[in-house]
């Protein structure tokens, strides 16, 4: 029984981050109606962005500490929100007027791009890199359950990030706008609505919570490289399908019931190489009965 | 039709520019060409830094007293990132376009495997330093290798985990996806078995980055050692959070954990955990203290066990081409199998009938940061 809810703790852990990955992926989708695979890559570069300003910030903000951390973190976040908001300015406004699919093949060349250039010895290297420690760590002990004080962290930040989220989003005025666009861009310009200025603002929302993932993610596993990104980021984005992709709280759903799916099925000894079919199976099975995902909206085709 | 044309002309521009670069390729007579392919990059850099640094201070060396058989050797390496599927593409390259004399590489026995069958199908010799599963050897007669194989490094580590931690309960926590991991952790298995039991066998895949589910799984079996035969980077993340799940049992593993890259991510997390290896810096022959000296003073740092066996495999090479008294790779190939008690800085070396390197092995800790030598086991 123990193994169960220390698993529980593991995979709750794992699918916050996940969640915070895909709320990225389902604004933008939301919005634009495409799915940007750079977002995996951004997370990276937050990682990086932590891993080169922690040696700075520690000459203002003791670190390891929990105050510092979380400058680290927001620092992160405003680069690359920066860096979201001018890859869509570079790559995919110019593709506005164009079918979905072109924009498609170009956010998995951007991702590409990112990559490959950072994995170049003159910008990062290949290699992995220790990562900072921000936090001091600290095993808590709960009821017989080991609990690392990183696990808690993660899920209070992601669910402080969620409702600032939803907040964002159902809330102000921005949040509005976002929410017209989705519903029907062309009205929505009509209405006087700048088109742009919501999108990039999507753009950097989406990118800021990348980031802060990369910063928790990479807390967790003190290793970074620029491949990093990229298993986190598939895994987030079948959580965003999976709850219905465009429905903020379904990607946080979907992202937790991912996390806990290859947790619990790593876990199992002699199964534990599969963990990945074993979570994608059941996946295929809840979108065969529910093909909008689990929060989803079905929604018909007009012909 | 003008632009067939123009297509056509520039195809036969290229063309010539090939002829051309070929051509010169070929005039280049006063060298002996060796082809290197190493990780320098990429989730094993540390293994192909090492490699690489072992090799060049080696032919540096022979150069510098006048070369082998009065030319000079050319050393030419490629980095293969750490991927799969890429070093076969370079060792094409190495020993199609190139056109080596012999190949040295790699670390890893999944590249190692990768490369060997195109070596032994244009009949290339290929020395490897580092690679330990039986199989690469067993690949061709032009495949040889001067370190120990895993079948002996796996007992090493049984008698270890029985008689020296006294363990009887043992977990195993194997990469699947690296054929070293695999073949050690097979070895170790069936090793341990007598006499000793395995509570619980779990794997992960190499580059991931989460391994709390399979941790707790080996936790709750309560082992006495947890044996995790994979390669430097992922057993620094595995050891960080096994220490979070409150999993303190000792860790032990195999040369892959020998990269400098354990210490610098995993810190304290390693502190006190055991591995065997090949060679300690602070051991051995007067010959190998004139290396780690050679080495500071090229490099800067202390060479690891990669280093040295890279070194041994450059020399060795070296060796052969100046008993086969030129550069027929046939011949060559001769030579490095009748290589017999080849006075190497990490041990004296006899290739037997497998072209494998007989030779012992030490047993290192990690105290206070550093891999501290324990005691060396004779095959």
């Amino acid at each position: 029984m123990d193994s169960f809810f220390q698993q529980l703790v593991n995979g709750v852990a794992l699918g916050s981050i996940y969640a915070l990955i895909a709320l990225g992926y389902t604004m933008v989708y939301g919005v634009l109606r495409f799915i940007n695979f750079a977002h995996a890559d951004i997370l990276m570069l937050g990682a990086f962005s932590a891993y080169f300003l922690s040696p700075a910030i520690q000459q203002i903000f003791p670190l390891p500490g929990i105050g510092g951390a979380l400058v680290v973190m927001l620092l992160a976040a405003i680069i690359c929100a920066g860096i979201g908001v001018g890859v869509e300015f570079c790559a995919y406004r110019p593709l506005r007027k164009r079918p979905n699919l072109a924009v498609l093949i170009t956010a998995i060349g951007v991702s590409l791009l990112i990559e490959y250039t950072c994995q170049h010895r003159a910008v990062f290297g290949a290699e992995t890199r220790p990562f900072p420690q921000l936090i001091a760590e600290r095993n808590l002990d709960l009821v017989g359950l080991t609990v690392s004080n990183l696990d808690v962290l993660v899920v209070v930040m992601t669910v402080i990030l969620l409702v600032v989220m939803w907040l964002v989003v159902n809330r102000t005025k921005i949040g509005t706008a976002m929410r017209a666009l989705s519903f029907n861009r062309e009205a929505a310009a009509l209405m006087g609505i700048d088109i742009n200025r919501v999108i990039s603002f999507t753009f950097a929302m989406g990118s800021a919570l990348a980031a802060v993932a990369g910063v928790l993610y990479a807390l967790k596993a003190p290793g970074i490289e620029p491949l990093m990104g990229i298993h986190p980021g598939l895994r987030a984005f079948v959580a965003a399908v999976l709850g219905g992709i465009g429905n903020l709280p379904g990607a946080s759903l979907g992202g937790l019931i991912l996390g806990l799916l290859e947790t619990f099925a790593g876990g199992i000894a002699g199964l534990s190489n599969y963990r990945d079919a074993i979570a994608f199976s059941i996946l295929i099975l809840i979108l065969l009965f529910r093909p909008a995902g689990i929060l989803g909206k079905n929604s018909v085709e007009k012909v | 039709m003008t632009f067939g044309l123009r297509s056509f002309a520039f195809l036969s521009g290229l063309t010539a520019a090939t002829l051309f670069l070929v051509g010169c390729n070929g005039e280049k007579e006063d060298t002996i060409r060796i082809g290197e392919y190493a990780s320098l990059s990429g989730k094993e850099a540390n293994y192909g830094n090492a490699q690489h640094e072992g090799i060049q201070l080696a032919f540096e060396q022979v150069n510098a007293e006048g070369g082998v058989l009065g030319k000079k050797i050319e050393l030419l390496t490629d980095d293969d990132a750490s991927k799969a599927g890429e070093a076969s593409n370079i060792v094409n390259k190495l020993i199609s376009k190139d056109n080596v004399v012999a190949v040295l590489g790699e670390v890893t026995s999944g590249r190692s495997l990768e490369a060997a069958p195109i070596c032994q199908q244009y009949g290339v010799p290929m020395v490897t330093p580092a690679a330990t599963n039986p199989r690469v050897t067993q690949t061709g007669d032009y495949i040889f290798r001067v370190c120990f194989i895993d079948s002996f490094q796996g007992a090493v580590m049984v008698n270890f985990a029985k008689n020296s931690l006294h363990a009887k309960k043992v977990a195993i926590f194997t990469d699947i996806k690296s054929d070293y991991s695999k073949g050690l952790a097979e070895f170790f298995r069936k090793g341990f078995t007598e006499g000793g039991e395995i509570v619980a066998e779990l794997d992960y895949s190499g580059g991931d980055k989460d391994f709390k589910a399979q941790l707790t799984t080996i936790k709750n079996s309560n082992p006495d050692v947890v044996f995790v035969p994979g390669h430097y980077t992922d057993v620094a993340l595995i050891r960080i959070q096994s220490r979070q799940l409150g999993l303190n049992v000792p860790f032990l593993g195999g040369d892959g954990w020998e990269g400098s890259d354990l210490l610098t991510i995993g810190k304290e997390a390693v502190e006190g955990d055991y591995f065997s290896s090949h060679y300690s810096p602070d051991r051995g022959s007067a010959k190998a203290k004139s290396f780690v000296e050679a080495y500071q003073k090229r490099w800067g740092k202390t060479p690891g066990a990669i280093a040295a066996l890279s070194y041994d495999a450059a020399m060795i090479l070296t060796d052969a081409i100046r008993r086969a008294d030129g550069v027929d790779r046939a011949k060559i190939r001769e030579a490095l199998a009748a290589t017999k008690d080849f006075e190497g800085v990490t041990g004296k070396i006899t290739m037997n009938e497998h072209r494998d390197a007989v030779k012992s092995a030490v047993i290192l800790q990690i105290k206070n940061g550093v891999p501290t030598y324990l005691e060396t086991i004779e095959p």
